[in-house]
Formats: structure tokens, sequence, C-alpha cells
């Protein structure tokens, strides 16, 4: 079509247009003061099955759809999980949905990570703040390939301690062996024992074989952009990082054009990206 | 469409002008309404047909940037005026619809497609182009919006070639128009000599085929053919307004030029421009809700890439001013397009030049973009 590069899509028919399937929350569970993760499942029909990286539209009644990506394990397809902070009306209503309640689901949608480059290589993934919620399925892939893997590290910074998303579960996988995990925080209390500081100055010194790896990254734009040029500058080729964006969408799927970053449908073309088919976008004023 | 029919389905005939009223018809007799522009208000609207009578005949458009008037043409042509101020789009994609409904217990209702067979007569080629870019946008990509499908494949095209372009058109260097290629049921060129006062009539599709085969008309001579030719032709060079060669690549060059600030001095973000255009296809989703929350309804409708809200992220909109919302509009209908659908999203219809309350010209910004361009 163009010069315009971007991953490939899942191979699977992707059916549905705007109406949702119908699910109930069967678990609801507080991450951090303005974050839930859901647990959903169908009413009807097969769980959903999903590839890293992937998102969904939910749909609140009467009250809107947003996209959220998808945080679950991919390789156990029981319940739709997914973890959302409570930012504006559709999200404060999902946060707010009991267990038992019902919504919308469309999906899943966009592009994966494309998680096999990582084969036989160093895999690092590096997350800010919520940004841990997209790359967690990245997580539970590797842990079920770790043998297929030379290392698997994870670098996540947030605000403040208390901004740490699935802390027990960081905590579990830095005692895990071959996993390295590496947080830091912006700003901390006198009680954080751990590392404060921008989470670009934990790439080097966590990266094994700069050549061998493979990155992706997700978090605000700002951060993904220092982390690449961290990446790089330590010797990862660009071509091997890969991050994940945002914008507004209303459809999901390629109709309704507000998820446009220059020639991407993000929706549709994204959310993830090899770093070269963004990177100069990403540094456009108010593109 | 039914294009690749194996039917033959080229064949043309002359009918007299008065004839129009049978083809009006026969399109009745094979099941359709029949639509074409008609005037109101001062401007030219797309509206259903009870006679040929109802067109806008011997009227023509004095279109400028940022005007658009009818006046008395030269002569009582049927199809001198050019274009409808809104093309195909409405017909297919309306501006507001309703998704679904949402009773209580989520209980999820779809509202049915309601696609009733219409035949548009007059149909120019910037539309019919217009219409395969909406068609790239709804039913290429991973997803087919069922919704358009069905009120596409419900549309009978009468295509008119153009003989006489607006002030406003540039049709030839997009190289839609100003003679339809393909895309129609059937396609007029009406010609006017002395006198004579004729259509020639041709099938592109087998259903037009068949609509044609049920008029009286004798097969179209090389003169008439040639005529309607050097008509298209005329009218192709006839055209001021011209969008530069390489566009495309330019403006992928330009989004830190400094005539965006330029534009944005007379830009007034009203969206004119986004609903007059035939291929803008953005929309943005509604809720409502009865007054106890328990009934709930979802709409689709018309947004536009010049509202602030449009790129509204957590934290507040990505484009905040007029520049950068107009670089958006016509980045991507010149070249991002390309990128996302292999096409432009331009068919040189000039309509948002005419209907531009400010008079912003596209051509002429691409044209200063260009040079600014070659000048830095």
């Amino acid at each position: 079509m163009s010069d315009v590069q971007t991953l490939d899509r899942p191979q699977a028919a992707q059916s549905g247009g705007m109406l949702p399937s119908i699910y109930e929350v069967r678990r609801r569970r507080r991450e951090l003061a303005d974050c839930v993760t859901l647990e959903m499942a169908p009413l009807e029909g097969a769980p959903l099955s999903f590839a890293p990286g992937q998102f969904t539209m939910l749909y609140v009644h009467g009250v809107g759809e947003i996209a959220v990506s998808i945080s679950g394990n991919p390789g156990n397809g029981e319940a739709l999980v997914q973890t959302v902070r409570s930012v504006g009306a559709v999200s404060k209503a999902v946060c707010g949905l009991a267990e038992g309640a019902r919504l919308g689901v469309r999906g899943p949608l966009g592009v994966p990570w494309p998680v096999e480059q990582a084969l036989g290589k160093h895999l690092m993934v590096v997350a800010g703040g919520l940004g841990l919620a997209p790359t967690r399925p990245i997580i539970y892939w590797a842990l079920a390939n770790r043998d297929r893997l030379k290392s698997i590290s994870i670098v996540y910074g947030t605000r403040s301690p208390d901004q740490i998303l699935y802390a027990p579960q960081l905590l579990g996988w830095s005692n895990t062996e071959g996993l390295q995990v590496g947080i830091t925080v912006d700003r901390a209390g006198e009680d954080w024992t751990g590392r404060v500081g921008v989470v670009t100055e934990l790439i080097a010194p966590m990266l094994h074989d700069p050549a061998e790896t493979v990155a992706m990254l997700c978090g605000p734009e700002i951060m993904m952009r220092f982390a690449a040029d961290a990446l790089a500058d330590a010797g990862v080729s660009q071509d091997d990082v890969y991050l994940s964006l945002e914008r507004n969408m209303k459809c999901g799927i390629g109709w309704c054009g507000h998820c446009q970053l220059g020639p991407h449908l993000l929706c549709r073309d994204g959310p993830v990206f090899a770093y070269p088919a963004v990177r100069d976008l990403m540094t456009v004023w108010e593109l | 469409m039914d294009r690749a029919a194996a039917e033959p389905v080229d064949r043309s005939i002359v009918i007299p002008a008065e004839s129009l009223d049978t083809l009006i018809g026969a399109l009745r007799d094979g099941g359709y309404q029949v639509w074409g522009a008609q005037e109101r208000d001062g401007a030219l609207g797309l509206a259903p047909l009870a006679a040929a009578a109802d067109l806008p005949r011997g009227r023509v458009e004095a279109a400028e940037a940022g005007t658009v008037r009818l006046t008395d043409g030269p002569r009582p042509a049927y199809f001198d005026h050019t274009l409808p101020m809104q093309g195909l789009k409405r017909m297919v994609y309306p501006a507001r619809e309703r998704l679904y409904a949402a009773g209580q217990a989520m209980s999820l209702e779809e509202d049915p497609v309601e696609a009733p067979p219409i035949a548009v007569l007059g149909v120019r080629p910037c539309d019919l182009a217009a219409l395969d870019t909406l068609t790239a946008v709804f039913e290429s990509g991973p997803f087919v919006d069922d919704r358009f499908r069905q009120r596409r494949a419900a549309l009978f095209l009468v295509a008119v070639n153009c003989m006489r372009p607006a002030a406003t058109c540039f049709c030839a260097s997009m190289n839609t128009g100003p003679r339809a290629e393909g895309g129609f049921d059937l396609v007029l060129d009406e010609v006017m000599e002395g006198d004579r006062h004729v259509f020639v009539v041709a099938s592109g599709s087998a259903r037009g085929r068949a609509v044609l085969d049920a008029l009286a008309g004798e097969e179209a001579g090389q003169a008439d053919r040639e005529a309607a030719r050097a008509g298209s032709q005329a009218c192709a060079e006839a055209q001021r307004r011209h969008m530069p060669d390489g566009v495309a690549a330019l403006l992928k060059q330009s989004y830190d030029d400094p005539h965006w600030a330029n534009v944005a001095e007379r830009c007034l973000s009203c969206a004119n421009c986004t609903l007059v255009c035939p291929t803008c296809f953005c929309s943005t989703v509604e809720d409502r809700s009865s007054l106890d929350g328990a009934e709930a309804e979802r709409w689709r409708r018309w947004d536009s890439c010049f509202g602030l809200d449009f790129s509204y992220l957590h934290g507040g909109a990505v484009r905040t001013e007029t520049a950068s919302r107009y670089r958006q509009w016509m980045t991507h209908k010149l070249s991002h397009w390309h990128d996302q659908f292999g096409m432009s999203g331009c068919v040189g219809c000039g309509r948002c030049i005419g209907w531009c309350p400010v008079g912003i010209d596209i051509t002429a910004e691409a044209q200063a973009l260009a040079a600014s361009e070659q000048a830095a």
C-alpha cells in the first residue's frame, strides 16, 4: 500500500462491528486508589482468546464505551482480565462495576506485540505507570516460554511507591529464576528502600547483550521516547524496539478516524508498532 | 456491484432529451425511488424526484472560494449545474443513526438497516470516486461496516459526465473526472448542438444494461460519442483550479511548516468543509438514556477533526490549535489517506472551497505549502 511499516495483525478472522457481546463481572479487585482489575466472562459462547497487546472496547450501559488493553494471561482463557484507571466518565463507571454486573465487550482488537521476535533472545519489558497493564500479557507469555528466551527483564517505573501496579506479582516475579525485575519511582518517602529515579536509568544496567535484545515499551509517550533512546544508546537496534501507543478511539475498528497518528490508524495498524514506524511522528507537534 | 457480470454491459444509445422522464419511469418500474439534484433555499440538494422537471434545468452554480450561488446558465441543459452541496455520503452513511438500544440487564437490540433501493440520477464522476473512497474505508479493512455495505448495494447510480466545470472544480488534477470511467450503472452525456438536445446513455453494469434495453433509442453513433468525449475534454481544460503534483509527499515534509499558522489565522474551525466533503468519514458515538437510566441508546454521528474534543485523550486534547487541526484534515485527505486506504481522500469536487465561510481553498493552500517548502 505504501512505505508505512506496520506489524502483522492476527490471522484469525475478526468479526463484529459496533455491537458488543455481553459479559459479566466475575471478580473485581482494587489495584490502586484509582485502579481496578476486572475479571469478566461472556454470558454466552466461548471465553475471549487474545494475543498480548490487544485491547477491547468496554461498554457501560448508558454511559459509553472506552478502549482498554487486556492484562490477563493469554495462555489462560478462562476470564477476560482488564485493569482500568478511573480518569473519565466511562472509566469511572467501569471501575465502579460490581461483581455480577454486566457490560458490553467488543474485541479482541488491534495488532499484538510480536512476542515471537524475542525467541532465542533477551526480552526486556519497559513499562511506566499503568503501562504495566498492557505489557503483563507479554510477561505471562515469556514465563510460559522461559526456556526459549535467553533472559527476561522487567523494568518498571511509576510515580510513587503507592502507585506500583501489581505489586505482589512484581515481588513474586523478582524471586523467580530467570526473571530480573527493576523498579524505580519518581518520588518516595523515607519508608521506601527502593530506587528513586527515572526508568531510563535502569535500562543499560539491566541489559545483557544489547545486540541480542528485543524490547517492548508501554507508558507515557515521553517515557517511551527516552526509553527508546536509552536502548539505542546501549546498542539495541531500533528495529528490535516495539511500543504501544494511545489515542482517542470511538470505534476501535478503523471506521471513526479518531485514533490517527499521521499515516496510522492506531486501532487498525497498532496499537503496537515497531519504533522506526512511529519514531519521527512522535515528535511532531500536535500530530 | 455487478460490474464484473458475465453479460455484456457496454451498450450505448441515444435518446431525446424529453425521454429523461422515460428513464425515470424505467427506474421506478425497476423498483427504485429516483433521487436527483433539486434547487431549494438557493442551493442544490439531493432529494426524491417526481419528474425530470424537478431538475434544476438551465441553472448553473456561480461558485468561488467562500460562495456558491445559483444563476441562470446560457442554455436549457439539465446538467450544466455541477454538484449538490452534499454528495452520496449521507445516502450510504447517515449523519446520525442509532446503532443499538440497550435495555435493562444489557439486552442489546441492534437497529436493522434501512436500505431501500434508490436510483440517483446525475451523479458526477467526482462523487462516484468519493463513493469508491468511502467503500475502501468501510469495506476494505479488517472490519466491514455492514450498514454501509447494505446501503451502498441498494444504490443504482446514473452518472452524468460533466460538460461544464464550476470555478471550484479540480477533478481533472485528481484524475477522478470530468468523465466517469466506471463505477456506474448507467452514464449520461448531455449533447446539445443547435436545436438538437439528446442524451447518450451507456451502461456500466448488468442491471444498468437491463434498464437501458428497456429504453427506446437508437444505437449511439460515432459522432455523438465523439461529441460527448469532446465535451468532457473541454470541461477538463476549462478547470481553473489544480492540485499540485506530488502533494502527498509534500505534506509529509510539511508538518512543521509555518504556513499552517497562516491558514489558522483565517480558519474558523467551523467544520463546514468536513460536512460537505463527500469522503470525510469520521464519526463519534453518543449515549442517550431514559431519565431513570433503565433504557439506553447508542448513536453514531458524523464528527469533525476540527472540533477540539475530537482528539481528546485523558488530560486534554492532542490538537489544541486550529493550525494542527487544519493540518490534520488536509494532510489526512491528501497524504495519509494513501497510506491508510491506498488512494487519495480528495476527489477534487471543490465543495470545501465553495462552502468555506472564509474562502479557504485547499488547492491554494497546497500551492502555498509547495512554495514554502521550496523556499525553506
